[in-house]
C-alpha cells in the first residue's frame, strides 16, 4: 500500500489551499477574535471576523502555523463561510465536527461546506482529526465570543 | 554492520506484524519501548500464582509477592550501581520521581533569593516542577544554554552554578537533541558550590551503563516502560542521608510507623516514600526487564545502538530538504533523532511514514522552551532501541525519500 493512502487525505485541492491558503491575513477591523491552540502539536490559529451589525461575516482572515492539513482545512473554512450569517457558520462548524468523526449528515449540509468537505475522508486518519478541527473550533468559538486561548487538552 | 542483538521476533512478537500493509519499523522508543516476552510472562506469572499484597501479609502468598518485589528494588539497585537498596524508591515514572523531589527535597531547602538551575532542552517534567516550585519559593530559575551543536554548554554551566544555587536538575540525555550530557562534571560543579544535583535519567538509563555511584548524583528519576517494562513503574534513586533527612512525599497505608491521635512516625526508607498499594506488578516486570537488558549487556546496546546512528544519521544528514537537529556527528548522537523535511510539518510527515509502516513521532516532546529555543514549532523525531536493525534504518530513509517526492508532486501514483 504505502503512500497510495495517502491520496486520499492530501487531495490536490487540500494540497493547493495548503500551499496557497486562502484569506491568510490579519483583518484591518474586526468584531470577533480567538487565538487556538493544539498543544499537542503546537499548531496555532489566529482567528479574525469582521461581523456586519446584522450578524454577517463581512470579512474574515487567518494567521498562524500548522501543518497541511490544519492550514488547508482553516483556507477552506473561511472560503465556506465567507458571507455567511453567524447562525448559518455556527450550523456548518457542527455539520463540520460531526463529518470529521463521521456521524452522518444531509448532503446539502456537506455540499454547504465547499471544499471542505473534501475532508470527510479524515476520520481514516484519527490522529489528524483535531488538525482539520481546529479552525472550524476557532470559528464557534469567536462567534460565540468565547475567551481566547482556550486550548485543547493535552495529550 | 549492527548485528541484531535479539531474537527480536521471538522475544517481541508486537513488532511482528504489518501495519497498514507494510511491515512495522517501530522508532518511537524515546516515547515508549515495546516489551520482550520475558516482561509480560513475568506479569502474568505473578498475577496467576503470586498475587497478593506485599509487606502486611503473613500467608504465603503475600510473602511469595513480597519477596518478589523486593528482589525487583535489588535488581535496579545493581543495575544502575547503588550501594544500598533502601536508596531505590518505587514510583509512578520519572515525572513521578523528579516531583517527588521538588516537593520534598525542594520544599524544604529552597527559600527565597536561592537559585534552581536547569537546562534549555529539558523535557517539561524536570522543568515544570523546578519552575513552579522557584514561583512558589521566590527562587530563581536559571536555565545553562547549548553549543551551536546542540551540546550543553559547560562554559555556560560554570557561571549559572552559583553559591546561591541550592539545586542542578539536567537530564543525562536528551530526549530531541540527541546529546548526552556530563553528569559527573554536573554534579561535581553543583557539589562545589553547595547545591545538589538531580539527573533525569529517562532517556539514558534505558539505552547505556548507568553508575550512580560513580556520576555522584543526589537524586536519579527514571521511567521503567521507556526500558522494556511495563507503564506506570519507575525508579527514584537518592543518597540515602538526604532521603533521611526528606519528608514524606504522600501519607497513607504501609509508609508509618507508629500513628497515633496527634501524631506519626514513619517507616524506615524506601518504604517512607511508598505510601499505598504500589505497584507491585509493575516492580516485578521491571525487575524483568532489568534481567532482559543485563542479559543482553548494556555496552552491547550502546554499541548497537551507535552503528546504526553511524549508519543512518550521515544518510539522514546528506538528503536534500533534510534537517537533522543536534550534533551532526554520529559519535556526538545518541539514537534520539529530532529532524524536519523542508516545508512540510512533522504530522505530516509522520503520517506519511505511518503509511510506509514505519512510527515515528511528531511534535514539541514535551520540550516547548527548547522548541522556541531552536526557533521551531515542532519536529519529527526517530528513535532507535536495540530491536532496530539496518534494514530498519534503509526503510526509514526510503520512506522519508517517498514522502519528499508525495509532497513535491502532490500525490503518488497507486501502486
Amino acid at each position: 500500500m504505502g503512500l497510495s493512502k495517502l491520496n486520499s487525505l492530501y487531495r490536490e485541492v487540500i494540497l493547493d489551499h495548503a500551499d496557497h491558503p486562502h484569506h491568510k491575513h490579519d483583518l484591518a477591523e474586526s468584531t470577533n477574535t480567538i487565538t487556538l491552540k493544539n498543544p499537542t502539536c503546537g499548531d496555532v490559529i489566529n482567528l479574525e471576523i469582521n461581523l456586519t451589525p446584522d450578524d454577517k461575516i463581512a470579512d474574515i482572515g487567518f494567521t498562524g502555523d500548522g501543518c497541511t492539513i490544519s492550514q488547508s482545512s482553516a483556507s477552506m473554512m473561511t472560503d465556506a463561510v465567507m458571507g455567511k450569517s453567524k447562525e448559518e457558520a455556527l450550523k456548518m462548524a457542527k455539520t463540520f465536527s460531526d463529518m470529521a468523526i463521521g456521524k452522518e449528515h444531509p448532503q446539502a449540509d456537506l455540499d454547504e461546506l465547499q471544499d471542505a468537505a473534501i475532508l470527510s475522508n479524515i476520520m481514516q486518519f484519527p490522529a489528524r482529526i483535531k488538525c482539520a478541527t481546529l479552525s472550524w473550533w476557532a470559528l464557534q468559538r469567536a462567534l460565540l465570543e468565547e475567551t481566547d486561548d482556550t486550548s485543547e487538552e493535552e495529550s | 554492520m549492527a548485528q541484531k542483538l535479539s531474537e527480536s521476533l521471538t522475544d517481541f512478537p508486537i513488532l511482528n506484524q504489518e501495519v497498514n500493509d507494510e511491515r512495522l519499523v517501530y522508532l518511537d522508543n524515546a516515547a515508549t519501548a515495546q516489551k520482550p516476552n520475558q516482561v509480560v510472562d513475568a506479569l502474568t506469572h505473578f498475577y496467576q500464582h503470586d498475587n497478593a499484597n506485599v509487606h502486611r501479609g503473613v500467608h504465603t502468598l503475600a510473602e511469595r509477592a513480597t519477596a518478589a518485589y523486593e528482589d525487583a528494588r535489588h535488581k535496579v539497585q545493581h543495575f544502575i550501581h547503588a550501594e544500598k537498596p533502601t536508596e531505590i524508591i518505587f514510583t509512578k515514572g520519572a515525572t513521578d520521581g523528579l516531583n517527588l523531589v521538588a516537593s520534598t527535597y525542594g520544599e524544604a531547602n529552597v527559600t527565597a533569593g536561592d537559585e534552581i538551575v536547569i537546562s534549555i532542552m529539558e523535557h517539561h517534567s524536570n522543568l515544570i516542577p523546578w519552575q513552579q516550585l522557584a514561583i512558589k519559593k521566590h527562587a530563581t530559575l536559571k536555565y545553562i544554554e547549548l553549543t551551536a551543536d546542540g551540546e550543553l554548554d559547560m562554559a555556560d554551566a560554570a557561571t549559572k552554578i552559583t553559591d546561591k544555587t541550592k539545586i542542578v536538575a539536567v537530564a543525562h540525555a536528551s530526549n530531541v537533541m540527541g546529546t548526552v550530557t556530563p553528569v559527573k562534571q554536573l554534579a561535581k560543579l553543583a557539589h562545589d558550590h553547595g547545591a545538589i544535583f538531580v539527573g533525569d535519567g529517562a532517556q539514558s538509563v534505558p539505552h547505556m551503563p548507568v553508575d550512580v555511584t560513580d556520576l555522584d548524583v543526589d537524586f536519579y528519576a527514571f521511567s521503567g516502560h521507556k526500558m522494556m517494562g511495563p507503564t506506570g513503574i519507575g525508579v527514584l534513586y537518592g543518597k540515602e542521608d538526604l532521603l533521611q533527612a526528606m519528608p514524606p512525599y504522600q501519607y497513607g497505608g504501609e509508609m508509618i510507623g507508629f500513628v497515633h491521635r496527634d501524631n506519626s512516625t514513619w517507616a524506615e526508607l524506601p518504604w517512607k516514600f511508598e505510601a499505598g498499594t504500589q505497584n507491585i506488578a509493575g516492580a516485578i516486570g521491571l525487575g524483568a526487564a532489568v534481567d532482559y537488558l543485563t542479559n543482553i549487556g548494556m555496552d552491547r546496546i550502546q554499541a548497537h545502538e551507535q552503528q546504526l546512528v553511524d549508519y543512518l544519521l550521515p544518510k539522514m544528514e546528506a538528503m536534500p530538504g533534510v534537517t537533522v537537529y543536534g550534533p551532526q556527528d554520529p559519535a556526538k548522537h545518541t539514537g534520539v533523532i529530532a529532524f524536519n523535511l523542508d516545508n512540510l510539518h512533522p504530522h505530516d510527515v509522520a503520517t506519511a511514514l505511518d503509511m510506509e509502516g514505519v512510527a515515528v513521532r511528531a511534535g514539541h516532546h514535551c520540550a516547548q522552551p527548547l522548541m522556541d529555543y531552536l526557533g521551531l514549532v515542532a519536529t519529527a523525531r526517530a528513535s532507535l532501541y536495540l530491536y532496530n536493525t539496518q534494514a530498519d534504518a534503509d526503510k526509514l530513509l526510503t520512506a522519508l525519500q517517498e514522502t519528499k517526492e508525495f509532497f513535491n508532486h502532490g500525490t503518488v501514483k497507486a501502486e
